[in-house]
């Protein structure tokens, strides 16, 4: 007979299967910052997409106020090893934001106020896959978690969800993030636990 | 939030790169162009990375990481980084 048996953790299972290779469950909700956070009223935040030609969109608080937001559940997967499950935002979907965006770039650059970037591939902001989130738990984001609004990309790893977002810029070639420039993963999916360059 | 740390949390995952101790030496930020000790810096993470900013300008100072079989560090936010030279 085994010491443990499946038994013991019967009731964990089900997240078990949630949870990517070499990730813990937590229930808290980690901060890590790279630097003071920044506090960005909503009157004074935009939200900037630069194409590969110079061509700019601008969105004010007001403007994303405006657009159609959508309620979502998702689970979060830190490169810190914890992931946080059936996390619930409100936002407004890439979909939206980039529709009348004219671009033949395969690659973005994302911006935050403070400096922090961070890259990934452009169709991985599309389809349903990204959204600007600026309610956490039926609530107003916090700054602490990247308010008044942060990406929202949580097929890739957290440092991909840039918090305190402002913009982003649309690339023909892929140009490497705060992190990815210190040898973490130019991708950053968790499923296949892409933390570091070459994995 | 503040800093999580100062510049000694620093002490550790530079031992493996500099042979003197790095805590006491001095780093010129290349923003602002204050000196501080290493021991000085605000320090965030650590998780991914360690982050050393300027106490005086907040710019970034120090990057570093540690992945599964390197170190990267990056000083590209100093003008300068004054190391104690052995028997000076």
């Amino acid at each position: 007979m085994p010491i443990i048996t499946r038994g013991f953790r019967g009731h964990r299972s089900g997240d078990d299967e949630r949870l990517p290779p070499g990730q813990y469950l937590t229930h808290d909700f980690p901060v890590l910052s790279t630097g003071p956070t920044p506090l960005i009223p909503p009157e004074e935040w935009s939200f900037t997409v630069t194409t590969e030609t110079g061509v700019r969109h601008e969105w004010s608080w007001t403007d994303l106020m405006t657009l159609p937001a959508e309620e979502v559940t998702v689970d979060l997967h830190c490169v810190t090893r914890w992931s946080k499950l059936d996390t619930a935002w409100r936002g407004v979907s890439l979909d939206v934001l980039l529709e009348d965006v004219e671009t033949v770039a395969d690659y973005a650059l994302v911006h935050s106020h403070g400096g922090y970037t961070t890259n990934l591939p452009l169709e991985d902001l599309l389809d349903g896959q990204a959204w600007v989130a600026f309610e956490y738990d039926g609530d107003a984001l916090t700054s602490e978690h990247g308010g008044p609004a942060r990406l929202l990309v949580p097929h890739l790893y957290l440092w991909k969800s840039a918090k305190w977002v402002r913009g982003i810029d649309l690339l023909l070639e892929d140009d490497p993030g705060f992190w990815e420039q210190l040898g973490y993963h130019e991708y950053g999916d968790p499923w296949r636990e892409q933390r570091y360059q070459g994995d | 939030m503040t800093a999580t740390y100062d510049g000694n949390m620093l002490a550790g995952p530079l031992s493996d790169v500099f042979a003197v101790e790095v805590t006491t030496a001095t780093a010129c930020c290349g923003g602002c162009g204050r000196n501080s000790t290493v021991a000085e810096l605000a320090v965030y993470g650590p998780g991914p990375g360690l982050v050393a900013r300027c106490p005086g300008c907040d710019d970034v100072l120090l990057r570093v990481t540690r992945t599964a079989d390197s170190i990267w560090l990056d000083l590209a936010g100093m003008a300068s980084l004054r190391l104690p030279a052995a028997g000076g």
